[in-house]
């Protein structure tokens, strides 16, 4: 019983970090219809950018504000540079600009910052909560992220159905002419976009970094278990990147916890899942959208 | 919500680019074909046989006049390009994104690995088609699933695909070796192999060339292959799966079953393209097929120029070439091996890039364009000036 | 091997430390020849594939930096015989189709006379049988598989340096046999022939004292499962065989899991001064007490930096500050400058004029008699390849460690344990080697 109630509560804080994870790509599908392979290698930069206040003696807060803000400007820098003139083009030419930007900017980490294994800071404890005699593998560290992964969301749910901008900036993704005609800068719409992923891919970033190692690649591992979490929630619901990815962390853990040499089974366990949500729901769990013709 | 009009708003996004280029490319031959009347045989077949003649020639003097070096990165390059052939079926012709067809390379390579691994192993050319057939299987099942899905949908799965099936490797480590993998002997060179070296060189065969040449066979047969394919009625009906989708269903075309073949098509050249890696790396490994090498066919063939064997090729050599070239360019300018090693990566993604913002349509779709553009213009100043003499 | 005849004075020359005239003419004998591939009359050429990029190059691309600065000393001090060591090392990213790619660069194109120290046990496999097969010495493969030694006749030309995981594995569990007999002890293995070996090791002694054997994915980052799979089975004695990020994740786990086992950790997984004193930094002091891998176990069978009075480390500092690059001297640096040192006695082991096969002739005849910063001998031989095969046990204290088992010695298979009688060897003059020739 302790260790079906262990494996559920990793398995859902390691979803939450899925979640983060997936939150930033749905922003950013939501506001350009991209699919953004380099946001690992954005949220790694931001973290690295922390790193060094939090080494040049800043407080954790501090930094995590920096990183955010400087989130925002590489997001918007790089749409305005280097996304834009393929923006409209061949869908694929721009997967392969943000699998470049993917490629460009972990690298430039490494030449920056080294390539050896550093410890990134969490504000807060590390030890599970104590429950009578019992330890839940719950810890202040994981609430802070749980907290932080669903003010988020509901930040985003809040921009998308209650304001102005949040539906410009649909709009804008969805049909560039129609916007335009209504009056929407899309342009603008397109780089504040990019930006608030950016922060959001920031903050995820410096979530899963807190209390573990970073390293140039360390969001590698991330970037397919959050872009399954992704589509299965749908791709386009922020709620459903919260969902997909708890549902991911939660089913991966108890693969890996009850199946035998079930950590060697996770990732296939992934595409299973993954298909067999597609199967029934060929747009996720989360979307209107009716199945493919075939 | 939006997804009920957001998936064919990207799903004509996709498909009002990428047959420009797709068709571009087709156009571009089929006009060759029509003003070299003269001079290449009228039929597709005959004329791609006459080419491959030629391509064989010319292979073996490439492998002959290069160093046993430059021989291993050939190799290098074969297997990639075989891969990334029938990828540019699949994407280019039929439409379909594929982030996972290093996976259906791992099933190539492990086939032949596993039958490589018997006392007295087979025929190395029925290994290679055992290969090909395991990769058909599964992309057959893939293909059966993907039909369903478009865009992001089919990038994820496919994604998914590209991680998960190398891990079963280590599952099942007492089949497969795990994650340090199963080490490949390749068979050694027949004979007659010998003695065409020995002909054509003059100088002893090395297994280095010997793998290269396997390679080189391999590509082209596989390109005649995909070249006669793309020409034929089949390949006209997947360009019509791709862009007319309504029109095609109206026409009597089961969209789901020719989206399958065309995954089929495709797999079974990744199958054949991870044997010849097997052989050439000598390791089949988990390792060797992460997401980095799926991603990497994607890279090539959207570099080369969507939907052409050509730029298929050409995305590959970029692939094999520019890395090494970068990382000694670095070291040229006075970095230490670490730092030319991380510099490496970053000339390669920043080439990405720059091709993609200044050459949209790929290097050989590019300069298609262009030839055809001038083309084009050369034939409305000869109308005009028809039109003025003979009113003249 | 003729040309080495009056080499053996020679050879001492090198460390008569002094500038290049010191060199060749001092012995009075033959002249350099560029006797092999790779060999000139002023240099030798070797090389290396590391992960320098990518997921695994954290730690691993530190080594070839090691390496380097030994050989710039070495170099600086007129090198072996008068020859300036080139020590050429590539980027494989820990990708197998990427190691074959760079070997054969660095074999057909580059043209070295050696490779040493390639990393990795799925990577150097795949270039394994091409060295073999083109002749290429392939010294002190950096893994600690059994592959590079246990079959002299399948791989001729291969050898191991490092304590291999099984033999670790065997003396790990008589330790814990002797010290701590009533343990129940869960294990939390990589799963891989790391794991594998050091389990079966391990078995070998405490088999009916194991209550769990756990497996990791890497790349997995969720080991809750795992860990708590140990602390349901009641494991109180955990042994790791894992990586230095999987040591963090177990120690956070358990941490949240309020499970507080022994812990033991093999030696690729602990670094203590690494992984010690990045977790004592995960949370601003909320992680209170001194460090949380205090008092837990390891093996060692190299010293490590936090040994401040070690004589090889002093010397190794020295190096590092006069022939380094950035950053600090680390356990991966350390380990490549042994490596290099290895190799030295190698060169100087096979003669002035070095061939290939006179190279691992040499390693084969006298490489089970050096002394060098590993604490016990190679198990060099024409029968077996493998490398040391001694480690101590160590206790972690702080960021530093304390021994509390003195080198044992072992091989692979039934072989028995044994305490190894030797001296803890002391670094010569600039720590640069003075083997003889080896004449065959």
């Amino acid at each position: 019983m302790d260790y079906f109630v262990n494996v559920t509560i990793t398995g859902l804080t390691q979803g939450m970090i899925y979640s983060a994870f997936a939150l930033a790509l749905v922003l950013i599908w939501r506001s350009t219809r991209i699919v953004n392979f380099a946001q690992g290698s954005m949220a790694a930069a931001t973290t690295f950018i922390a790193l060094a206040l939090i080494q040049a003696g800043a407080s954790y807060w501090v930094a995590l504000i920096v990183a955010l803000v400087s989130g925002f400007v590489l997001g918007a820098v790089i749409e305005r540079v280097i996304i834009r003139p393929v923006e409209g083009g061949p869908e694929l030419n721009a997967v392969i600009v943000t699998l470049g930007l993917f490629v460009a900017i972990q690298a430039l980490i490494a030449i920056i910052f080294g390539s050896s294994f550093q410890s990134f800071p969490t504000p807060f404890g590390v030890r599970g909560f104590e429950l009578g005699d019992t330890t839940i593998p719950l810890t202040p560290t994981n609430l802070y992220v749980i907290a932080a992964v669903l003010v988020t969301m509901a930040l985003l749910v809040a921009l998308f159905r209650f304001t102005r901008i949040g539906l410009a900036m649909r709009a804008s993704a969805f049909s560039q002419e129609v916007a335009r005609l209504l009056g929407v800068k899309v342009g603008g719409m397109l780089t504040l976009g990019w930006g608030l992923a950016a922060v959001v891919g920031s903050l995820s970033g410096l979530l899963i970094a807190g209390g573990t190692f970073v390293y140039p690649a360390y969001m590698d591992s991330l970037i397919v278990f959050g872009f399954v979490a992704a589509i299965i929630g749908g791709l386009d619901s922020p709620v459903g990147a919260i969902v997909g990815g708890l549902i991911l962390g939660l089913a991966l853990s108890y693969v890996s916890g009850y199946a035998p040499r079930g950590s060697a089974l996770v990732t296939i366990s992934a595409l299973v899942i993954l298909i067999g949500v597609l199967l029934v729901r060929p747009g996720g769990l989360f979307s209107s959208s009716t199945a493919r013709r075939a | 919500m939006s997804d009920l009009q957001s998936s064919p708003s990207t799903a004509g996004k996709a498909s009002d680019e990428a047959p420009v280029v797709a068709t571009a490319g087709a156009n571009a031959t089929s006009a060759s074909a029509s003003t070299g009347r003269s001079l290449l045989p009228e039929s597709t077949l005959l004329r791609h046989l006459l080419a491959l003649v030629v391509f064989a020639v010319l292979a073996v003097v490439v492998l002959e006049v290069t160093t046993p070096y430059q021989n291993s990165q050939l190799a290098t390059l074969t297997y990639y390009a075989i891969a990334a052939g029938g990828l540019t079926v699949l994407t280019g012709m039929n439409g379909q994104i594929s982030l996972g067809h290093g996976a259906l390379m791992a099933a190539g390579a492990y086939t032949t690995a596993l039958f490589l691994d018997a006392d007295e192993p087979l025929p190395l050319v029925v290994i290679l088609l055992a290969s090909i057939l395991v990769a058909i299987i599964i992309g057959a099942l893939v293909g059966v699933a993907a039909a369903r899905l478009h865009g992001p949908y089919l990038a994820g799965a496919t994604l998914a695909l590209a991680v998960g099936l190398p891990g079963l490797a280590i599952y099942f480590h007492d089949i497969f070796g795990g994650e340090q993998g199963m080490r490949v002997r390749a068979p050694q060179a027949p004979e007659s192999f010998d003695s065409f070296i020995q002909l054509v060189s003059g100088s002893a065969a090395s297994s280095t060339k010997w793998l290269a040449y396997v390679g080189t066979i391999c590509l082209l047969l596989t390109y005649f292959f995909l070249a006669n394919l793309v020409r034929s009625r089949i390949g006209r009906t997947w360009r019509a799966v791709r862009d007319q989708e309504v029109a095609a269903e109206l026409a009597g075309i089961n969209l789901g079953a020719w989206r399958v073949l065309a995954f089929v098509v495709s797999a079974a050249a990744a199958g054949l393209a991870g044997a010849v890696l097997a052989l050439v790396v000598r390791l089949a490994a988990p390792s060797g097929f992460t997401l980095v090498l799926s991603l990497s066919l994607l890279t090539a063939i959207v570099l080369g120029g969507l939907g052409s064997l050509t730029g298929a090729l050409i995305g590959s050599a970029l692939l094999v070439f520019l890395p090494p070239f970068a990382r000694d360019m670095g070291a040229s300018f006075g970095l230490d091996q670490t730092e030319a090693a991380q510099v490496a990566p970053f000339v390669y993604g920043v080439v990405l890039v720059v091709v993609m913002i200044f050459v949209p349509a790929g290097l050989v779709g590019t300069i298609r364009l262009r030839w055809m553009t001038r083309k084009a213009k050369r034939a409305m100043a000869q109308a005009h000036a028809d039109g003025a003499s003979s009113r003249g | 091997m003729s040309v080495v005849a009056a080499a053996t004075v020679v050879s001492t020359l090198a460390a008569c430390g002094g500038g290049d005239d010191g060199g060749g003419s001092s012995g009075g004998s033959g002249e350099n020849e560029a006797s092999d591939t790779g060999v000139t009359e002023t240099s030798i050429k070797l090389g290396a594939h590391y992960p320098l990029t990518g997921v695994a190059s954290p730690g691993y691309s530190e080594i070839p930096t090691g390496v380097t600065a030994y050989f710039d000393c070495l170099n600086k001090a007129g090198g072996v015989y008068d020859r300036e060591i080139e020590f050429v090392y590539k980027d494989d990213t820990y990708n197998p189709a990427q190691t074959s790619q760079v070997t054969n660069e660095l074999v057909l194109n580059d043209e070295i006379f050696a490779m040493m120290s390639g990393l990795g046990t799925p990577t150097h496999s795949a270039v394994v049988d091409f060295l073999n097969d083109e002749g290429v010495p392939d010294l002190f493969v950096s893994s600690g598989s059994l592959m590079w030694g246990d079959n002299p006749e399948e791989y001729p030309m291969s050898f191991g340096w490092q304590t291999d995981y099984e033999s670790e594995g065997k003396i790990i569990g008589e330790y814990i046999a002797n010290e701590f007999p009533d343990a129940k002890v869960g294990l939390f293995l990589q799963d891989d022939d790391f794991g594998e070996d050091g389990e079966s090791g391990i078995r070998q002694y405490i088999d009916d004292q194991i209550v769990a054997a756990e497996r990791y994915t890497p790349g997995n980052t969720n080991v809750g499962p795992q860990i708590a799979a140990l602390q349901a089975a009641g494991a109180d004695f955990v042994v790791g065989f894992n990586v230095p990020s999987y040591t963090a994740l177990s120690q956070l786990t358990s941490l949240a899991l309020g499970y507080d086992p022994q812990w033991f950790y093999s030696n690729v997984g602990s670094d203590p001064n690494l992984v010690g004193g990045l977790l004592n930094r995960f949370s601003e002091g909320k992680v209170t007490d001194a460090a949380l891998l205090d008092g837990a176990l390891t093996t060692g069978y190299l010293p490590t930096v936090d040994m401040t009075d070690n004589p090889w480390i002093t010397e190794f500092q020295r190096i590092w500050d006069e022939c380094g690059g950035e950053g600090e001297l680390t356990n991966y640096r350390v380990y490549g400058m042994s490596q290099a040192y290895t190799m030295t006695q190698a060169l100087q082991a096979a003669g002035q004029n070095p061939t290939r096969e006179g190279l691992v002739e040499a390693v084969e005849a006298v490489g089970g008699e050096w002394e060098g910063p590993v604490f016990a001998p190679f198990r060099y031989s024409e029968d077996s390849h493998m490398g040391t095969g001694g480690m101590t046990i160590e206790r972690i204290v702080g960021n530093g460690s304390e021994e509390v088992q003195p080198v044992r010695i072992t091989d692979i298979g039934d072989a028995e344990i044994e305490e190894f009688d030797g001296e803890a060897s002391t670094p010569p003059a600039n720590a640069i080697p003075e083997e003889e020739a080896y004449e065959g």
